[in-house]
């Protein structure tokens, strides 16, 4: 299996070309592979005789694994170049060690049109790593061009250190392994934030915009001591038990501008003074955009928390990050109707859901944690 | 500042909080939250770049009257004073 790209490491044989018995000669398109970017023809380099496939249609082999083995045509003879004459032994003619996609000194090049130097220049291709169908082995600016989807995808493919663990592929696969595994119950609960939100804009006037805080500081802190309050819904579930967390780090889920998510870990934020909530939180939104997250804030969350801010909806019911067994939702901070002690008025609201899994816990502990959310939230001045 | 250094202001500091927003093309009309799609997030780090660039501290009973980028382009120009 020829290496026909730098991050390539297997490939699948679609097709076979020839068959035992079959003489071929270098230059040859003896099988068609699929690598996961492309279907590519590929040739053999030298001349003889199919002895025997090794690797039939629709198996994966790692790059390197001889495909086939090939007879030579003549017999050995001094004359003849190459250790596999000498030795007698059939060559794997197909993995060339020789050839420069193995890293050897290489036959001589291929030649290759002008024009397909071109080509590979302008498309950033490295021509000794395409197959060339011309006489000869010669590479072709058609040869190029085919292998030109296959080079491109694979650089829109490769994903920015900030777009990979978001990347909607594996989003997909953990969100569908979540709905499939936990069984989810939801709560939720309104709650004023008139304290929250004079507290917030009086703080706020008197502070430059670098220290200035934002809601999403406050639910986040008021999560995290509620998680502690709680600690049925801080943990992981694990062979079948519930093992509650020693520590709290609320993963907080980032829209990655453009498209994707992730949800970094805030360590211990439940012993975090506010303002170094807030900077915390600036920073981790910062990295996770601009990529540059650290192993520990994607792999050390114990609870997640998701807030949709100013423009989503009124209330979130998530989907929990398996092994985690709880994800606290908060909505948008909307002026509603609001009766208090007998009277009507309006008050800046927000709702807060929790999604958890019945497994671990259940609707009374449920709402204890969003019970202390709400409490925390009317103290503003004490997280 | 006049309306162009403002505009120029408010692009560069733009571009640092959203590098995929095309400055060329982009129509002043667009809203900030909806159109260029920041979240409070983003605008505090815009109003805290702009404090940055210009020294302008723009407090937050003002967030209300910046809807659209020219909004944020005409409330510096008129309140920053011209170098």
């Amino acid at each position: 299996m020829p290496s026909l790209g730098a991050d390539m490491e297997c490939g699948t044989i679609v097709e076979w070309r020839v068959q035992p018995g079959e003489r071929v000669h270098r230059g040859d398109i003896v099988a068609v592979i699929d690598t996961e970017k492309a279907t590519i023809e590929i040739e053999i380099f030298e001349d003889g005789v199919i002895a025997e496939i090794l690797v039939p249609v629709g198996t994966e082999v790692a790059v390197g694994t001889p495909l086939a083995r090939l007879a030579p045509t003549d017999p050995p003879s001094p004359t003849t170049n190459g250790a596999t004459a000498a030795d007698g032994a059939a060559s794997d003619a197909l993995t060339d060690h020789r050839h420069p996609a193995f890293g050897g000194p290489g036959p001589a090049p291929p030649r290759s049109s002008p024009l397909a130097r071109r080509r590979a220049k302008e498309l950033g291709i490295d021509p000794a790593v395409v197959a060339g169908t011309g006489p000869g082995g010669a590479l072709t600016a058609a040869d190029v061009e085919r292998a030109a989807p296959a080079a491109r995808q694979d650089r829109d493919d490769r994903p920015d250190r900030a777009d990979r663990p978001g990347t909607r592929h594996a989003l997909a696969t953990l969100m569908a392994r979540s709905k499939r595994e936990i069984p989810h119950y939801y709560l939720s609960t309104t709650i004023d934030m008139s304290e929250a939100t004079t507290w917030l804009a009086d703080t706020n006037a008197s502070r430059p915009p670098a220290e200035r805080l934002l809601p999403a500081a406050l639910l986040l802190k008021a999560a995290a001591l509620a998680a502690r309050a709680v600690p049925q819904l801080n943990g992981f579930w694990v062979d079948g038990d519930f093992r509650p967390a020693e520590r709290v780090h609320p993963g907080v889920a980032v829209n990655l501008r453009g498209g994707g998510l992730v949800a970094p870990a805030i360590h211990d934020a439940d012993r975090l003074g506010i303002d170094e909530l807030m900077a915390g939180l600036r920073d981790v939104v910062r990295r996770a955009r601009a990529g540059g997250l650290r192993a520990s804030e994607l792999s050390d969350q114990t609870i997640t928390v998701t807030s949709l801010g100013d423009q989503g909806a009124e209330m979130v019911f998530g989907v929990i990050y398996p092994p985690q067994v709880a994800l606290i939702g908060f909505g948008r901070i909307v002026e509603r109707p609001w009766a208090v002690n007998g009277m009507l008025g309006v008050r800046p609201v927000l709702t807060a859901t929790l999604a958890a899994d019945h497994r671990a816990n259940d609707g009374h502990q449920g709402g204890l944690l969003l019970a202390a959310i709400e409490r925390a939230l009317y103290e503003p001045e004490k997280l | 500042m006049n309306l162009a250094q403002a505009f120029d202001v408010v692009k560069i500091v733009l571009h640092e909080v959203a590098p995929e927003i095309d400055l060329d093309t982009v129509d002043p009309g667009v809203e900030l939250h909806d159109g260029l799609d920041l979240d409070s997030m983003d605008f505090l780090n815009l109003i805290a770049g702009i404090h940055e660039h210009t020294g302008r501290n723009i407090p937050e009973r003002d967030y209300g009257l910046l809807v659209t980028l020219g909004d944020f382009t005409e409330y510096l120009a008129g309140t920053v004073p011209s170098v």
